[in-house]
């Protein structure tokens, strides 16, 4: 087993969540959390993260979490919450800078300074260095928080929705950043709405809906219309690309509406 | 291709770029010394007294060879009360930027979250019905009231800011609440109290820089030392603290230990700044801003260049108190207030824009 390997057995947040596992990250592998709103897969990372007091029954490489050193977790694990915004008047640089220097206090060091080139160069943010936080846009603030997370070089990093306000170019510049972290053999869990995405660069899927894990396992066998449908309450077209990556498409929601009524399908899912 | 090599060549690296604001920032560090030591002279020189400033200039450096009387008034008057200008100044700054920084809150300082009022009140119990909270006497006894008054305060507040619905930008107003509970209270010791203690009263609810003690002085700057290195250590997660609260946990930062903690340490040096001068508001306030505008928020630069400001601000106060009516020496509390308020003002129009 790898050191890095993250392997979930139960989390249990009163009412919020409540997953069976087992639910495996391995490191080297995209894992990536897919659910409805609301189906917990950020207050599930948060857990993992040690932000949301949690009963956490979870491993890494072996050692249960409960019994690692609360410093050595905060180090190991690094959470980017969903998309932020701040008003500091710090700029981009001295944001991921600040990020580093949580992680190893002291003086600023060459050494230090290099790191954050790298960061920013990383997020492709350098013309943006000198740049306030408050002056960003939603995109360039989420970069920044990436970046953030990147300097610190976790050795499990978590994004909820790293995407999301990104445009395409964007997207696929972070996930194929993602990518090559995962196969440099990192761990790598994502939150992420977009199917397609999911189905580009997921190694592992775990599918999440009302606080419970419903299925966990390669993308591959996950990603398929028998289980997205339920998930999402919405009719798909899942065909095998070109690549062999699935292509997803949302052809129109699963139940029909009753007029001024619950739709029948949630009624009937929470009977 | 051309182009963006083009591009990268005109606009520097980052390093390059970083290296040139880490520069700018000293500087403007050694400024806002210079501008002290400016603003620290005047404050020497200047006064009533009709004591010409060479004459003075000249027993600050000779003393054995000034005459008795000018003697007298500098190193007695002038230079105990311009001493406590800069340390009052400086403490009001710090803990009005880390209140600022802890509250994620522009217009969080020590007079508008009702600290102030509150060490004001506790000071005036000791001073003037005699009642000590803590087994002290005398200025201590004045110091530990104020102390336990303040952190009452912050501990209310503190308590309030984690009930469900109370957003960091309410405490304001709580902290306005108890600022007026406890004007109150000075106002109820006021009507009680006998004419002779009346007249200290004032200076509790007016600010005043004129009973300087070794004592007053000794106890301010241990304070804002400790708090200095302090501040110093947690400097990155102080700084985290302004990517907000979930971000900062990321990092690592144990928010709410950190949040409380500090409001704690900056309500002992809320209180050991309004035992010694009363309640000067705005400077703590004020002064943040300063240096907010001028290095931004790394701790570093921040804080510091922070206390720098408030000091300086402090002593032209001080300053313009005993020049703007010839003859007559007014409560610096007033004027800081007349001149913080207009600042007060378009903080809190600038916060309504949208962000």
């Amino acid at each position: 087993m790898h050191d890095d390997d993250l392997l979930v057995q139960s989390v249990a947040l009163d009412g919020r969540l409540a997953i069976e596992g087992p639910l495996a990250a391995p490191a080297g592998a995209v894992t990536v959390l897919l659910g409805p709103n609301g189906a917990g897969k950020s207050t599930l990372l948060k857990a993992l993260a040690g932000i949301e007091p949690a009963r956490l029954e979870a491993s890494l490489g072996g050692r249960e979490l409960a019994t690692l050193p609360a410093a050595e977790r905060r180090d190991a694990f690094y959470y980017l919450p969903q998309l932020g915004n701040s008003q500091a008047a710090l700029s981009v640089h001295e944001a991921v800078l600040l990020s580093y220097k949580t992680l190893h206090p002291g003086r600023v060091r060459p050494t230090d300074l290099a790191r954050v080139e790298a960061a920013l160069a990383g997020m492709g943010l350098e013309a943006l260095a000198g740049r306030r936080l408050a002056s960003l846009s939603g995109g360039q603030y989420q970069r920044v928080a990436i970046a953030q997370a990147v300097v610190r070089r976790p050795r499990i990093l978590m994004m909820d929705e790293p995407t999301s306000a990104l445009d395409l170019h964007q997207q696929l510049r972070v996930l194929e950043w993602l990518r090559a972290e995962a196969d440099s053999g990192r761990t790598v869990l994502l939150a992420l709405h977009d199917l397609n995405l999911a189905a580009r660069f997921a190694d592992r899927c775990w599918l999440l809906k009302e606080g419970r894990c419903r299925l966990a396992g390669p993308a591959g066998s996950c990603l398929t219309a028998d289980h997205l449908e339920p998930l999402f309450d919405v009719r798909l077209e899942v065909d095998a690309g070109e690549d062999g990556a699935p292509r997803i498409q949302a052809l129109g929601l699963r139940q029909r509406c009753v007029p001024g009524g619950e739709p029948l399908g949630s009624r009937a899912a929470r009977v | 291709m051309s182009l963006e090599a083009a591009v990268s060549e005109v606009r520097p690296a980052p390093a390059e770029s970083f290296r040139r604001q880490e520069a700018r920032h000293r500087a403007w560090l050694l400024a806002g010394l210079g501008m002290l030591l400016v603003a620290f002279m005047a404050d020497l020189l200047l006064g009533p007294g009709k004591h010409p400033p060479g004459q003075v200039l000249e027993a600050l450096v000779t003393p054995e060879q000034a005459g008795p009387l000018v003697r007298i008034t500098l190193w007695q008057i002038r230079l105990p009360t311009a001493l406590l200008a800069v340390l009052a100044g400086a403490g009001l700054a710090v803990a009005g930027s880390q209140m600022q920084t802890v509250l994620d809150n522009p217009l969080a300082d020590p007079f508008t979250l009702g600290l102030a009022s509150a060490a004001s009140f506790g000071a005036a119990l000791a001073v003037v019905a005699g009642i000590s909270l803590l087994p002290l006497a005398g200025h201590l006894a004045a110091a530990g009231n104020a102390f336990v008054f303040s952190l009452l305060a912050a501990g209310m507040i503190h308590l309030l800011s984690r009930l469900r619905g109370v957003g960091l930008d309410t405490l304001v107003l709580l902290g306005i609440a108890t600022m007026f509970t406890f004007n109150a209270l000075l106002g109820l010791l006021q009507y009680l109290a006998s004419p002779d203690a009346l007249q200290q009263l004032v200076f509790w609810s007016l600010g005043s820089l004129s009973r300087p003690s070794g004592l007053k002085l000794g106890l301010i700057a241990a304070v804002l030392a400790g708090t200095l290195i302090v501040s110093r250590r947690l400097g990155w997660q102080l700084g985290a603290l302004r990517l907000g609260g979930i971000q900062a946990q990321a990092m690592g930062v144990r928010v709410a230990r950190l949040r409380l903690g500090m409001l704690a340490a900056m309500a002992l040096l809320t209180a050991v700044v309004v035992a010694a001068v009363g309640t000067i508001g705005f400077v703590g306030l004020v002064a943040p801003h300063m240096a907010r505008l001028l290095v931004g928020e790394q701790q570093r630069h921040f804080l510091p260049l922070s206390a720098l400001c408030g000091a300086t601000l402090m002593c032209v106060a001080d300053l313009a108190s005993k020049l703007v009516v010839p003859g007559l020496v007014l409560p610096i509390g007033i004027i800081t207030a007349l001149a913080g308020l207009p600042a007060f003002f378009l903080l809190i129009l600038r916060r309504r824009r949208p962000s």
